[in-house]
């Protein structure tokens, strides 16, 4: 099967298994270039494990995924990460700041991976950073930050490379709804304005409300909620 | 909403003019519908024989809109008892799905695909809310909120009622 047209990201038939678990049983998932999906449903049902798969950061058992024209299964690792590096972004529920840079060393991280100078990749972490509402807190460390505050320098730190996908895992799961809102507010706002598309796991219905469609993962397989209405 | 008390409250703060109650009423509540004339004139009318509004003075010109009214004691009351009773829960979209589901389960219909055509249909409507949310006032966002946390409730109870969907078939089939 091909990928719908004009998709950015297309994934058909996958199917993971973890020793008797299946994880995922034959999923499939689509994008288009700067849309926001949401990915819902219960807890244990695959969302993650669909996320890792389309991220490059699980091989599926099998099925395909395309991205941009290119099957993302048969690449080698060291093509898988360097188009993870350079054309996807993450934001995951917790702990992903390096404790030890300031909050602007690690927005400016990715770009100084991608061999960025010093300076002019800390001149872009700070706009980002202005962009999420957080470049007051550049000098300090996650350690002396709030989770909601913590979670939008990392929201900053996804978008830094200017990303053409981002992924987010429960991006708001461990924040009250006032600041799960903002972060949402803020991200996609400033994905849409950088054209990037989302794929947002999310068991929240009011975080799902930011995007643009959603499916529903049940036992490992999707549904596409668009087809319903 | 009770119209007749919301008209009622805002004179608290002094009398006004029938166009000017409608005015203040459709900025301040009537985002999706603003009130029809008739129906402040209607409202006015019921107030006044109620004793809870009495009229103040008419200005010059005619029609009903050029009545000035003013709030009664029994008025004031009236307001506060209101604000004081808490509303009713609906549970008015619980019942009628349930029947849905029953009836589905009964004629070997699917019912899961009911609840996630309404799942569906209630992610639709939190999006039109939050995307209203975003671009308005601090008074729409309230509002969004409010709808957006019983919506949400809603879709809770679909997502409970889809994992117990086998139960409820072997309950009602049996
Ligand atoms: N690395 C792993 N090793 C073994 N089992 C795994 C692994 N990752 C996931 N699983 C299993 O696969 C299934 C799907 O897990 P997954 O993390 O994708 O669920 P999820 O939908 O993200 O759940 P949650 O909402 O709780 O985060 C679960 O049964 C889980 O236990
Ligand atoms: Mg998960």
């Amino acid at each position: 099967m091909t990928a719908p047209p004009g998709s950015l990201l297309a994934a058909h038939g996958l199917r993971k298994t973890y020793g008797p678990t299946t994880a995922l049983d034959g999923a499939e998932f689509s994008i288009h270039p700067g849309e926001v999906v949401a990915v819902m449903g219960p807890s244990g049902s695959g969302k993650s494990t669909l996320l890792h798969c389309l991220a490059g950061i699980v091989t599926p058992d099998s099925g395909s995924i395309t991205y941009d024209g290119r099957e993302l299964t048969t690449m080698s690792d060291a093509e898988r990460s360097a188009l993870r590096r350079s054309e996807f972004g993450f934001v995951f529920q917790f702990g992903q700041l390096v404790p030890e840079l300031t909050c602007v060393e690690n927005v400016a991280l990715p770009l100084r991976l991608n061999g960025t100078a010093r300076k002019e990749a800390e001149r872009a972490a700070l706009a980002w950073m202005e962009r999420l509402e957080v470049d007051d807190l550049a000098r300090k460390r996650p350690g002396e930050v709030s989770g909601g505050q913590g979670q939008r320098v990392a929201v900053a730190r996804a978008l830094v490379t200017n990303p053409r996908l981002l992924f987010a895992d429960e991006p708001t799961g461990a924040l009250d709804s006032l600041n799960g809102e903002r972060v949402m507010e803020l991200l996609t706002d400033a994905a849409r304005s950088a054209n990037a598309a989302v794929v947002l796991v999310t068991h929240e219905a009011r975080v799902a409300a930011y995007s643009d469609r959603e499916i529903v993962v049940r036992d490992g397989k999707s549904r596409d909620m668009e087809r319903l209405v | 909403m009770s119209i007749g008390h919301t008209l009622l409250g805002l004179l608290e703060s002094g009398p006004r003019h029938g166009y000017d109650l409608k005015r203040a009423f459709d900025e301040k509540f009537g985002h999706d519908r603003p009130l029809h004339y008739g129906q402040v004139y209607s409202t006015m009318s019921r107030l006044l024989k109620n004793g809870l509004v009495v009229v103040d003075g008419i200005e010059a010109g005619d029609g009903p809109e050029r009545k000035r009214y003013a709030i009664t004691e029994a008025g004031v009351t009236d307001v506060e008892r209101w604000l004081a009773t808490p509303e009713k829960p609906e549970p008015y979209l619980q019942s009628t799905l349930y029947t849905k589901l029953v009836l589905a389960l009964l004629t070997h219909r699917d019912a899961a695909d009911i609840l996630d055509t309404q799942r569906a249909e209630h992610l639709r409507n939190m999006r039109v809310l939050t995307d209203r949310k975003r671009k308005g006032d601090l008074a729409d966002q309230l509002i969004c909120d409010h709808a957006l946390f019983h919506l949400e409730a809603d879709l809770r109870w679909l997502e409970l009622t889809a994992a117990r969907l086998d139960r409820l078939r072997e309950a009602v089939t049996r």
